[in-house]
């Protein structure tokens, strides 16, 4: 390994430390997602897992990389990625959801659906889509 | 200390880049797919601000944004072609 990062770096040992903890713990939110995204039972599921882990984790990479190079250009693009990030991963994950529902991807036989009507039928199990 | 945090994260989201490619090979529906090339853009995103540090060129972050825009055109426009092949 020959002397990585050392020209960005330019913090204190505090501040390499922070900025590190809030970039491990991105990974590792992104890490969830995967995890998620391999091992929930259908595409809802799945959905929910990318959007909620992934979309923290990517920001608070971003976060912790501003955290260890404070200046202010960098802290301007990952401002603006940040936004970007926020606003563009919810409505990614919901296009993808609506159209999953639209194309009729089955849901898992464990969904609870609430399918009751104007008499009251309570909601029954997940008739697979 | 820092640069080996960041190779970890690297190999960490290369592990992930892997279970999207996954996801992507297996299924089972098409939308399981796009799902999996939006979590997989979203890694390299991730990716890219990693390096940009291990590489030392801040220049490399604005990537960052254009991968998150590139990333949303692409998932969205995957959704479209779902939706239209219902």
């Amino acid at each position: 390994m020959s002397a990585p990062a050392a020209a960005v770096l330019t913090g204190g040992p505090v501040q390499n430390t922070v900025g590190g903890i809030v970039v491990g713990a991105g990974v590792l939110l992104i890490a969830a997602g995967a995890v998620g995204l391999l091992r929930l039972p259908d595409v809802y599921n799945r959905t929910n897992a990318v959007t909620k882990a992934a979309g923290l984790g990517i920001v608070a990479v971003l976060v912790g990389v501003g955290i260890l190079v404070p200046e202010p250009g960098v802290l301007a693009t990952l401002a603006v990625a940040v936004a970007l990030q926020l606003f563009t991963i919810p409505i990614a994950s919901f296009a993808v959801g609506h159209a999953a529902y639209r194309s009729g991807a089955p849901s898992t036989p464990s969904t609870l659906r609430e399918d009751s009507g104007p008499d009251g039928s309570p909601p029954a199990r997940g008739d697979g889509g | 200390m820092t640069a080996l945090l960041l190779d970890a994260g690297i190999v960490v989201l290369a592990l992930g880049l892997l279970a999207a490619i996954g996801r992507v090979l297996t299924g089972p529906t098409a939308a399981d797919r796009g799902l999996a090339v939006d979590y997989g853009f979203v890694v390299v995103v991730a990716l890219v601000a990693l390096f940009a540090l291990r590489l030392g060129s801040t220049a490399m972050l604005d990537l960052v944004v254009v991968a998150t825009l590139v990333g949303f055109l692409t998932t969205v426009a995957v959704a479209r072609l779902i939706w239209a092949d219902s």
